[in-house]
C-alpha cells in the first residue's frame, strides 16, 4: 500500500504568537517554525505502518514557501521516502488545499492519505474532510487507532463523549488525534540520509488549482485580556468569597 | 434568506450546542430551518421544534444517519442547501466531521469555529488556540460556518415550529459503524457543564487524582477536567481534556487544581465566569488568569475544599 501524507508548516508549538500593531495578522518574522504536531503524529502512523510491513511506500506533501522543504527533510528523516513540495507564497486556503491534493492524489494513486486533525495556526480542521468529499472517499476523522485489515482500515475515532469506530472501504482518508502515537525524533544517521531523499518541486499552477483566497481578513486583533485577580490566604476564605459570589 | 441548522444530537435527546447554534443563526439572520437526521430520532425533531426563533424541523430518518456518518450526511444535506444561503453547524465532533465535506461539494471555504457575527458575511473566529482573534469576510455565494458553542447563550424554548419529514439518501456508503464506547457517566458534560474541577500533573498519580478529584467534583455536581499534562501522564482518560487539542469550555466556575497553566490550557478554559487556582507554585502561570488564587500544597487544601463547600 502506498501512503500520502500532507504536512504543514507552522509557528511552533511553543512560540506564543504576537499579534501585528496593524492588526494585519501575526508576526512571523524570526519566529521558529516547525512542522504541524498533528502531521508529526500522520508522519508517525505512516511510518509505523511501514514497520509492520503493511506499506510499502510513503510520499509526504507540502504546500508552503521554500522553507517548507525543511518540513519535508524532518518527515523524510521520520522514515518517509521522498518529498513533493508544492512552492508558493501565498497563504493556501483549506478548500484550495484539498483540491491540490486531489490533483496529487490522482497522480500518485495513494490507497490511504493520513493528514492532522487540524493546524496549529488557522485551526480550522477543514482538509481532511474537504479532502474526502472531493474524492468521493470515506474518512475516519480523529484518530486514536488505526487497524488495516482484510482491505479495510479500521479507525477508532475521538468522539464527544468517548470512541468511535468505524470500518472504512479503501482508499481512504485519516486525520490524527493526539493519542493516535508518539511521534518519534528522528536520529542523526536518518538526518543525514534524509539528505539523499528526493524532493520534487511543482506551484499550485501546474496543478491547474486556483488559489485566490475566499475569505479576507478584516483584522486581526489581540483576544481580550483577562486581568489576574487576588490571591486569598486559605481555603476558608475562598470558599467565603464564592459563596458571595454565588459561584457555590 | 435562509439558514439551515445542524442539530447534534444522539437520537434521544438535543444537545445545548444545537441551541447555542441557533442563537448564532439568528444573529446572521433570516428564516432558520434545523435538520434531525437520525435513526427513530422523533422525540428529537420535536424537541428541536420548540426552540425558540425555528421555522421548520426538517427530519430525516435511516440506518445510516443512527450516527451521522459524515459521508452520508453530505449525500443528505448538500442537495438541501439549494434552498439555503447558510448552512450552520455546532463545532462538535459530529459538526467538525461532517460540515467541511459539505462546504467542500458546494465549493465553499468554510468558516469554523467562529465567536463572533457581524453581518450576513463577516464572522470573528480564534485562530492559534486563542491566542488571537481574527475577524473574516466571506466572499462565497453561500455561507458554511461552525459554532463554537462557548460563545453564544442557548436559544430558549417556546417555539411550535412545524415538523417535515423527509428523504434520506440509504447508500450504501463507504464507511460503516463498528462500535461505539461512550463513557457512561452522571456527571455534567464538561463543555455544558456549570462547574468545571480540573486536574494537572501536580496530582501525582491516576489514584490521587480520583482520590482527590472525585469527592470534590460530587460535591459541587461538577464536571472533571485534566490537563493535557495530566492525560499524557494517564492520571485521566482524553476526554476529560481541557485546553486547545482537547475541549474548550465556559463554565460559571473552574477550579484548576495543581494546574500550572500552560497556554494550550489556558487556550481551553480562559472564557470560564470564575477561575480559581490551588497550586503550590504562587509563580505559575495559571494566577495570571485566576480570580482567586491560592497558593497550597493541594493534597491538603483539596480535601479541606471539599469538607467546605
Amino acid at each position: 500500500m502506498k501512503v500520502l501524507v500532507p504536512v504543514k508548516r507552522v509557528i511552533d508549538y511553543n512560540v506564543k504568537v504576537r499579534v501585528k500593531s496593524d492588526q494585519s495578522g501575526v508576526d512571523l518574522a524570526n519566529v521558529k517554525m516547525s512542522m504541524n504536531p498533528f502531521d508529526e503524529i500522520s508522519v508517525e502512523e505512516a511510518v509505523r505502518l511501514k514497520e509492520k510491513g503493511a506499506v510499502e511506500e510513503i510520499v509526504v506533501v507540502s504546500i508552503g514557501p521554500q522553507q517548507a522543504q525543511e518540513t519535508l527533510r524532518t518527515a523524510l528523516a521520520m522514515g518517509a521516502d521522498r518529498g513533493i513540495l508544492i512552492k508558493t507564497d501565498d497563504n493556501v486556503e483549506p478548500l484550495a488545499v484539498a483540491k491540490i491534493l486531489e490533483k496529487v492524489i490522482g497522480e500518485e494513486g495513494p490507497e490511504l492519505v493520513i493528514l492532522g486533525k487540524q493546524a496549529i495556526d488557522d485551526d480550522s480542521n477543514q482538509t481532511g474532510q474537504m479532502l474526502a468529499a472531493l474524492l468521493g472517499w470515506p474518512q475516519g476523522t480523529f484518530a486514536s487507532e488505526v487497524v488495516l485489515e482484510d482491505g479495510k482500515i479500521n479507525v477508532t475515532r475521538e468522539i464527544d463523549g468517548g470512541l468511535q469506530t468505524l470500518s472504512l472501504q479503501t482508499p481512504a482518508i485519516v486525520t490524527t488525534d493526539l493519542r493516535l502515537n508518539e511521534p518519534r525524533y528522528a536520529s542523526l544517521p536518518n538526518i543525514m540520509k534524509a539528505k539523499k531523499k528526493p524532493i520534487d518541486e511543482k506551484a499550485p499552477g501546474d496543478y491547474g488549482v486556483d488559489t485566490a483566497a475566499r475569505l479576507s481578513v478584516v483584522k486581526v486583533t489581540e483576544p481580550p485580556v483577562r486581568e489576574a485577580g487576588e490571591k486569598v490566604e486559605d481555603v476558608a476564605e475562598l470558599v467565603t468569597k464564592l459563596k458571595a459570589k454565588g459561584a457555590i | 434568506m435562509a439558514v439551515l441548522v445542524i442539530a447534534d444530537h444522539d437520537n434521544a435527546t438535543l444537545t445545548d450546542a444545537t441551541h447555542k447554534t441557533v442563537t448564532a443563526a439568528k444573529a446572521f439572520g433570516g428564516d432558520i430551518d434545523v435538520l434531525v437526521a437520525g435513526k427513530g430520532a422523533g422525540d428529537v425533531a420535536a424537541a428541536a421544534a420548540k426552540i425558540d426563533g425555528v421555522r421548520k424541523v426538517l427530519h430525516a430518518d435511516g440506518d445510516a444517519y443512527e450516527k451521522q456518518l459524515a459521508e452520508a450526511m453530505e449525500a443528505l444535506i448538500v442537495p438541501l442547501m439549494d434552498g439555503y444561503d447558510a448552512l450552520f453547524s455546532p463545532a462538535t465532533t459530529m459538526g467538525k466531521n461532517v460540515t467541511p465535506r459539505i462546504a467542500a461539494k458546494l465549493d465553499v471555504m468554510q468558516i469554523s469555529d467562529i465567536t463572533g457575527i457581524e453581518g450576513t458575511d463577516t464572522f470573528e473566529r480564534p485562530i492559534y488556540a486563542g491566542n488571537a482573534i481574527m475577524t473574516v469576510k466571506s466572499a462565497d455565494a453561500k455561507k458554511v460556518v461552525t459554532v463554537r458553542g462557548t460563545a453564544f447563550d442557548a436559544a430558549g424554548e417556546g417555539g411550535s415550529a412545524s415538523v417535515e419529514t423527509i428523504d434520506a439518501p440509504a447508500g450504501p456508503f463507504k464507511a460503516a459503524f463498528v462500535e461505539e464506547k461512550i463513557v457512561q457517566s452522571d456527571r455534567p458534560e464538561l463543555t455544558s457543564a456549570k462547574t468545571i474541577v480540573s486536574g494537572g500533573r501536580a496530582l501525582g498519580s491516576k489514584e490521587e487524582f480520583d482520590r482527590l478529584m472525585i469527592p470534590l467534583a460530587d460535591k459541587l455536581g461538577a464536571g472533571i477536567g485534566a490537563s493535557r499534562a495530566a492525560v499524557d501522564a494517564g492520571y485521566a482518560p482524553n476526554d476529560y481534556q481541557v485546553g486547545q487539542t482537547g475541549k474548550i469550555v465556559a463554565p460559571e466556575l473552574y477550579i484548576a487544581i495543581g494546574i500550572s497553566g500552560a497556554i494550550q490550557h489556558l487556550a481551553g478554559m480562559k472564557d470560564s465566569k470564575i477561575i480559581v487556582a490551588i497550586n503550590k507554585d504562587e509563580e505559575a502561570p495559571i494566577f495570571q488568569v485566576a480570580d482567586y488564587g491560592l497558593v497550597a500544597d493541594l493534597f491538603s487544601a483539596v480535601p479541606e475544599l471539599t469538607e467546605a463547600v
